[in-house]
C-alpha cells in the first residue's frame, strides 16, 4: 500500500510535469496556430542553462531563476527570428521549419556544453524525504515539483482567465486580425506568448534535470508524449492538456511499475517478464487511440480554450 | 507545360541515366564509397516516394513514415535471425506486416486531420519504436545483425554490390511508375481531389476515407519495401531506422524535391544526403548549417528542386 501510493505520487509528479510541457505547446497551437516541434528543445535549454548556471553562482534556486529567465528570451528570439515569419503558413511548413530548430540546437548545445551530458545537483534541504502520511516518507524534490506545478496550473489559469494580458490572448485565439484591429500589439503579445510557453518548457526541463542526467535529445521522447497529451486533452485546450497530462502520467508510471504483475496472473513468469517492458509503453497510446475512437478531438476540444 | 526539351525534362533524363550508368563508372573508377552512398540514396528515395504518394498528392501529413522503414527492415531481419533466408518468404513478410500496420494506423488516424493527423501518426510510430526496442531476443535497443543478405533465384545475389544496386534502382523505377500510374488513375483523381476539397468530394459521393485509407496502405506497403531493402543494405537492422527524425528526413526529402510531383523525391533524396555528406566533410557539427538551411529553404524556396526546374505546381 505504501508503495502504490508512492507510485500514484510518482504519476502525479510525472503527469504535472509533462502537463508544463504540453501547456506551452496548446498554448502556442490555439494563439498562433503554431506547431512547434522546437518545443523540446526549449525544454532541453532549460535543463543545460539551470545546470551552467546552479554551478556559476552555487546556488540552486539562483541557478534556477536565471535559467527560467534565460529560456524566456531565447523563447522570444526565437519567435522574432522565425516563427514571426510562419505564422498562416501551412502546418507541414511549421513541422519542417521547427524541425530545422531541433537539428540546430541539438548542435548548438553539443558545440557549447559538448557531447557528454551534465548533472545538476540538489541543495540538501531538496534532497531529503518529508513524511506526507502517517508512516509514508516521500522525496522533499519530487514533492516540490508537484507542489510548483500546480501553482503554475493556477497562475496559469487566473492569467488566461481572470487578467487583461489573457483576455487578449483568448480574443488573439478566436481572431487575431480584428484585435490587431483594435490597436492591440498583436506582434508584442505573440512574442510574450511564446517566450511564456518557452520558460514553461524550461521550467519542466530544469525540474527533471536533478532526476535524469542533462543530455543532447532529452526532449524529444518528452515531447512525443507531450503531442500525445495535446492529441487527448484536445488541441488548444489547456484544461484539457491538464487532465490528460494527469491521466498520462498515472498510466504511465503505474503500467511500468504494476504491469509485469497484471501479466504473471495469465501468464507464465517468463512471458510476463519480456511482454511488459514492451506492452507498458504501449498503454498511453493506447489510451490515444481509445480517445481517438470516442472524440476524435480530444477530450475538451469544444469547451474553452 | 513547354515542350519535351524543358529543363525540367532535360534535367531528369540527365539524373536517371547517370543512375543507371553509375556502376560503370564506379568501376572505372574503383569508387567503391559512391556504390554505396548512391545504393542508400536510392533506397531512400523509395520511400521518399511511397511518402510523397499521400504527402503530395494525398495531402495526408503523416510524421511517422519511418516506421515502415523499420517494420520491413525487421521483418526480413527477425526471419534471418530465425534461420529462414529465402527472399521469397522474407519479402513478402515485410510487405504484409507493413500493410497491416499501415491498415491499422490509417484507420484510426484518419479519423482526423490537419495538425491531429501528424501528432497521432507520430506517435504511434513511435510506439513502433518503443515496441521494436523492447524486443530483447532481438536484440532490442542495440539491433540485430543480419548474417545472410534475402535469397533468391540462382543468378541473382543479393551481396553483389553492382547487383543489389540494380535490384534497387529497378524497384525505385517500378514505385515511381506505379505512383504516377495511381495518381493519373481514377482512384488518384478521387485522392487529389480530397486533399483539395474533402468535403466536396464526400457530397458529390465519393467515400473518401475509404480511398485515403487504400492510399496510405499503399504507401505504407511500398516503403515497407524500402525497409526490406535497406536492412539488406546495412546488413543490421536497429530501433534507430525507425525514430522519429527519420520520418522527418523523408518529409524533408518530399518537400526539398517538390511537393506532388513524380521525381521530386528522388531529387530531394539525391540533394538531402549528398548535402549531408558535405557538410559532414566540412565540419562535424554539420547539423548546425542544415538546421538554418532547412528553415531558410521552407521560408523562401517554396515548390522545391521540381519548382525550380520550372514546372507549373499544381495545388
Amino acid at each position: 500500500m505504501t508503495l502504490f501510493i508512492e507510485q500514484c505520487l510518482n504519476g502525479l509528479q510525472f503527469g504535472l510535469l509533462l502537463f508544463l510541457l504540453a501547456a506551452g505547446l496548446t498554448l502556442v497551437f490555439g494563439i498562433m496556430d503554431l506547431v512547434n516541434l522546437a518545443h523540446g528543445s526549449l525544454y532541453m535549454l532549460g535543463a543545460y542553462f539551470a545546470a551552467t548556471f546552479a554551478a556559476w553562482t552555487d546556488s540552486f534556486v539562483l541557478g534556477v531563476v536565471l535559467a527560467l529567465g534565460a529560456t524566456l528570451l531565447v523563447g522570444m528570439a526565437v519567435e522574432i527570428i522565425a516563427m514571426r515569419r510562419l505564422y498562416g503558413r501551412d502546418h507541414l511548413d511549421h513541422v519542417l521549419a521547427t524541425f530545422g530548430l531541433i537539428l540546430f540546437f541539438d548542435e548548438l548545445v553539443r558545440l557549447v556544453w559538448g557531447p557528454s551530458g551534465m548533472s545538476l545537483s540538489l541543495p540538501s534541504w531538496l534532497n531529503t524525504s518529508v513524511r506526507i502520511l502517517p508512516g509514508i516518507d516521500y522525496s522533499a524534490y519530487k514533492l516540490s515539483i508537484i507542489i510548483v506545478s500546480l501553482a503554475v496550473a493556477v497562475f496559469l489559469y487566473f492569467l488566461v482567465m481572470r487578467t487583461r494580458i489573457g483576455m487578449l490572448i483568448r480574443a488573439g485565439a478566436s481572431n487575431r486580425e480584428m484585435v490587431g484591429a483594435l490597436g492591440v500589439n498583436i506582434k508584442l503579445l505573440f512574442t510574450i506568448v511564446f517566450g511564456l510557453g518557452a520558460a514553461l518548457a524550461g521550467l519542466a526541463g530544469l525540474m527533471q534535470a536533478p532526476i535524469l542526467t542533462v543530455q543532447i535529445g532529452m526532449g524529444e521522447n518528452i515531447l512525443i508524449l507531450a503531442f500525445v497529451i495535446t492529441v487527448i486533452g484536445g488541441i488548444g485546450s489547456i484544461r484539457g492538456a491538464f487532465v490528460a497530462a494527469i491521466l498520462v502520467g498515472l498510466i504511465d508510471t503505474l503500467g511500468r511499475a504494476y504491469f509485469t504483475d497484471l501479466l504473471r496472473l495469465t501468464f507464465t513468469k517468463e512471458t510476463a517478464a519480456t511482454a511488459a517492458p514492451a506492452l507498458s509503453s504501449m498503454l498511453i497510446y493506447l489510451l490515444m487511440a481509445i480517445v481517438l475512437v470516442i472524440k476524435p478531438e480530444g477530450l475538451f476540444s469544444a469547451s474553452g480554450k | 507545360m513547354s515542350g519535351w526539351l524543358s529543363t525540367r525534362n532535360v534535367a531528369t533524363a540527365v539524373l536517371l541515366l547517370a543512375l543507371v550508368l553509375l556502376p560503370v563508372y564506379v568501376e572505372l573508377t574503383g569508387s567503391r564509397f559512391l556504390l554505396t552512398l548512391f545504393t542508400r540514396i536510392v533506397i531512400l528515395a523509395l520511400a521518399a516516394v511511397s511518402l510523397n504518394l499521400i504527402l503530395g498528392y494525398g495531402g495526408m501529413m503523416s510524421f511517422g513514415h519511418a516506421a515502415y522503414l523499420g517494420i520491413g527492415g525487421y521483418a526480413v531481419g527477425m526471419l534471418a535471425f530465425e534461420g529462414v533466408y529465402s527472399g521469397f518468404v522474407q519479402w513478402p513478410a515485410a510487405l504484409a506486416v507493413s500493410a497491416l500496420f499501415a491498415l491499422l494506423i490509417g484507420a484510426l488516424s484518419l479519423r482526423t486531420r490537419g495538425v491531429y493527423f501528424i501528432m497521432i501518426t507520430l506517435a504511434f510510430a513511435q510506439m513502433a519504436y518503443y515496441i521494436v526496442a523492447g524486443l530483447a531476443r532481438y536484440g532490442g535497443d542495440d539491433g540485430l545483425t543480419i548474417q545472410k543478405r534475402s535469397e533468391f533465384f540462382a543468378p541473382l545475389n543479393l551481396s553483389n554490390k553492382v547487383q543489389f544496386y540494380y535490384v534497387c534502382l529497378t524497384l525505385l523505377f517500378a514505385s515511381i511508375y506505379l505512383v504516377w500510374r495511381i495518381v493519373n488513375s481514377r482512384f488518384g483523381m478521387v485522392i487529389q481531389g480530397s486533399r483539395s476539397n474533402d468535403t466536396r468530394m464526400r457530397a458529390i459521393g465519393f467515400p473518401t476515407y475509404r480511398y485515403k485509407l487504400t492510399c496510405f496502405v499503399i504507401a505504407g506497403t511500398l516503403c515497407g519495401l524500402a525497409g526490406a531493402l535497406l536492412a539488406n543494405h546495412t546488413d543490421f537492422v536497429s530501433p534507430a531506422m525507425m525514430y522519429w527524425t527519420r520520418s522527418g528526413d523523408l518529409i524533408i526529402m518530399v518537400v526539398l524535391g517538390g511537393m506532388g510531383s513524380i521525381f521530386g523525391p528522388l531529387f530531394g533524396a539525391i540533394a538531402l544526403l549528398i548535402l549531408e555528406e558535405a557538410l559532414s566533410g566540412i565540419t562535424e557539427y554539420w547539423q548546425i548549417i542544415l538546421g538554418p538551411l532547412l528553415l531558410l529553404v521552407v521560408l523562401f524556396g517554396r515548390g522545391g528542386i521540381d519548382g525550380l526546374l520550372g514546372k507549373v505546381r499544381h495545388g
